[in-house]
């Protein structure tokens, strides 16, 4: 009897809190959103429960379209700018000696802390026409008229990478670290210079790290609607202030949910690459 | 220490120094790790450094390879200076003590990769990776992972990929110190014959004191970052010139001894647990010695010997195999060691025995001084 409990019983006591908490707060919530995505809207916001395909086949109208791609093309910009900033910061943290690494990486953390939509309205105060930064180049006079930085897509690309840049720089970070030094020494060793020794050793070696951080950034970028909302304002409309506007002032939840289901086959798709560049790892 | 024998004593070296250390030093932080050491190594040799863990060894090899600079000295290989030499400028390769493969290339890969560097025709790379594939006997394993293979696989394969580079001189850092007991022997000797064949120059470090006599031509001993003792295996274990060395390399039994002139007018060694007389004159009186025996040299005997006052009890015989290993403790409980073939059911344990050695057999050290005397150089003199 108790080997039975402790062979069969107990590992499931143990799993429950946390299956009953995906059930009810991820699996049920997943399955609604599929349920309303493939229903007709009424006008008043609202569905009605009738099946229909519509919401899908909005998506593909051309407007939904344009901002869709827009949406790839941005978050596919920020995770290259993360990737081209990140990889020699983290390079050079790993390098560092050990005593500084803890706190290098605590400065990284450091943002987790606060929440994200307040350091946005942050940057809102030093960038705005009337903002901390335009008012000091005036008063020295460096420039006549403000330089409108906030409300542009720069903005937007701006505050995706400022976000988004510790999820590339952590997975980054292990990567490299993981990095047996003795593959650097032994590559030179065979006569590779510096440049070879990275693209055929170093480069390959940290490639889970790098898929890792951008799968953690893209997604994210894709999905960031407040950053579109605050810093491009409404002349820009990104996939996240759609699928936002369409459970509020759009009145079009199958839509909605339709491009939310886009957005989390989309993530699985890459999740499972990911999966795949994975097994890598263990070689590494 | 029975098998002192050695592959290579009949190996020809030529006189040519393709790597010379002058006054080399290196410093981590605070921490000399490398003392100012000098050392040429001759073009074709196959050169052991041997050391226990934290003497140096390492380093030094690092330091020929280029991962590590030198402090102060410098590094001459074939007479030039490599101080400014990158180690992919150098003309020697590594193998490795964790091998360092690529995990993401299979072994032809992994094999060629100095030779695509080089930017070897494709047809010829091809050609020389099967031909050293073939060497290392891995022909067939080409499209293998490294992480499909076995530690010796692993091995051949570092091996394979630095040789087929034709380095000037193949650095081997604690190369076998993975493999089990077995598949170390055999390669020991697969090394050597690689070497004896290609010619190559090998500087190969260890720790395994046998592993070092089985395989060198000559034997660098470190300790603490100086060279004890520089040469062939048989110096090395017949004549040790520091009692470091004679501790290090093999068993040996330390007795500390001073010199007193006995009443007739030779000299005497006094020890807490009794006396021997032994032929040699470059000693000075009053002064103290330590006097290394093997434990295969010494002898035990019922009977009185002439030169030898030295008494003790048998405590107990261990079969060791081909020999059988006497524990004998002496007046002061100092062990002594015997090895002898298995002829001591004469000596029962607890019987009462007198040691001695052939003076030829004895190495006498100074105890406070560098400065060291082998007694066979003083017996000839003596005869002489």
């Amino acid at each position: 009897m108790k080997k039975w409990f402790s062979r069969k019983l107990a590992p499931i006591i143990m799993v429950a809190p946390t299956t009953v908490w995906m059930i009810l707060f991820i699996f049920i919530p997943m399955i609604i959103v599929l349920i309303v995505s493939l229903v007709r809207k009424d006008t008043g916001g609202g569905i009605i429960y009738e099946l229909s395909g519509n919401g899908y086949a909005e998506m593909f109208k051309i407007e939904y379209l344009r901002i869709i791609l827009k949406s790839l093309w941005v978050a596919l910009e920020a995770t290259v700018i993360c990737l081209a900033l990140g990889y020699p910061f983290a390079f050079i943290i790993s390098k560092l000696p050990k005593k500084y690494i803890n706190f290098c990486v605590m400065l990284i953390m450091l943002p987790f802390w606060i929440n994200s939509v307040i350091r946005i309205y942050g940057w809102d105060t030093l960038l705005r026409d009337e903002g901390v930064l335009n008012k000091l180049l005036m008063s020295w006079h460096i420039i006549k008229h403000p330089i409108v930085m906030m409300k542009t897509e720069g903005a937007v690309l701006f505050g995706l990478v400022y976000e988004l840049l510790p999820f590339m720089v952590l997975p980054l970070y292990t990567s490299i670290s993981k990095l047996d030094n003795s593959m650097v020494e032994a590559s030179a060793d065979l006569g590779a210079t510096r440049p070879r020794t990275f693209t055929r050793v170093v480069l390959p070696l940290t490639m889970p790290g790098i898929f890792a951080g951008s799968i953690q950034t893209f997604i994210p970028a894709l999905g960031l609607f407040y950053i579109g909302d605050m810093m491009g304002g409404a002349r820009y409309m990104y996939i996240g202030n759609l699928i936002n506007n369409q459970f509020g002032s759009g009145r079009n939840w199958p839509l909605g949910a339709a491009l939310s289901i886009f957005l989390i086959v989309l993530t699985l798709v890459m999740m499972r690459q990911y999966a795949k560049v994975g097994n890598l790892e263990d070689m590494a | 220490m029975e098998n002192n024998f050695s592959l290579s004593e009949t190996r020809s070296v030529s006189g040519e120094n393709i790597i010379e250390l002058v006054d080399v030093v290196k410093c981590f932080d605070d921490d000399t790790v490398v003392k100012k050491i000098n050392l040429s190594i001759k073009k074709g040799e196959f050169l052991t450094i041997l050391g226990p863990s934290g003497c140096g060894k390492t380093t030094t090899l690092r330091m020929i390879a280029g991962f590590e600079d030198a402090t102060s000295g410098k590094i001459l290989l074939e007479g030039i200076d490599v101080a400014d030499k990158k180690p992919n400028e150098r003309d020697v390769n590594t193998v490795f003590q964790s091998y360092a493969l690529f995990p993401h290339m299979d072994v032809e890969k992994n094999v060629s990769f100095g030779l695509v560097e080089k930017k070897v025709r494709k047809s010829e790379i091809s050609e020389r990776v099967s031909k050293m594939l073939k060497l290392v006997m891995l022909d067939g394993m080409e499209k293998r992972m490294p992480d499909q293979m076995s530690g010796g696989q692993k091995q051949r394969v570092a091996i394979a990929r630095a040789l087929i580079n034709q380095p000037k001189v193949l650095l081997l850092d604690e190369p076998l110190g993975a493999l089990d007991l077995k598949l170390r022997k055999q390669m020991q000797i697969e090394l050597k014959h690689l070497q004896k064949s290609l010619g190559i120059t090998f500087v190969f470090v260890t720790h395994d004191q046998e592993e070092a006599l089985t395989m060198s031509d000559r034997i660098v001993v470190m300790n603490d970052g100086t060279i004890e003792q520089i040469g062939t295996p048989r110096e090395i274990y017949n004549h040790p010139k520091t009692r470091f060395v004679a501790d290090f390399i093999g068993e040996t039994n330390v007795f500390e001894a001073y010199l007193e002139e006995a009443g007739d007018g030779e000299i005497q060694f006094n020890m807490e647990f009794g006396h021997c007389r032994l032929p040699i004159s470059d000693f000075n009186l009053e002064e103290a010695v330590y006097i290394c025996v093997r434990p295969e040299n010494l002898r035990i005997t019922a009977d009185e010997t002439p030169n030898f006052r030295i008494f003790g009890l048998v405590k107990e015989h261990v079969f060791i195999g081909s020999t059988c290993k006497t524990l004998i403790s002496l007046a002061n409980g100092m062990e002594v060691k015997v090895t002898s073939p298995q002829t001591d059911a004469l000596f029962p344990a607890g019987s009462t025995v007198n040691i001695y050695w052939k003076p030829e057999n004895g190495v006498i050290l100074h105890r406070k001084a560098d400065r060291v005397y082998d007694i066979i150089e003083n017996a000839v003199i003596l005869e002489g």
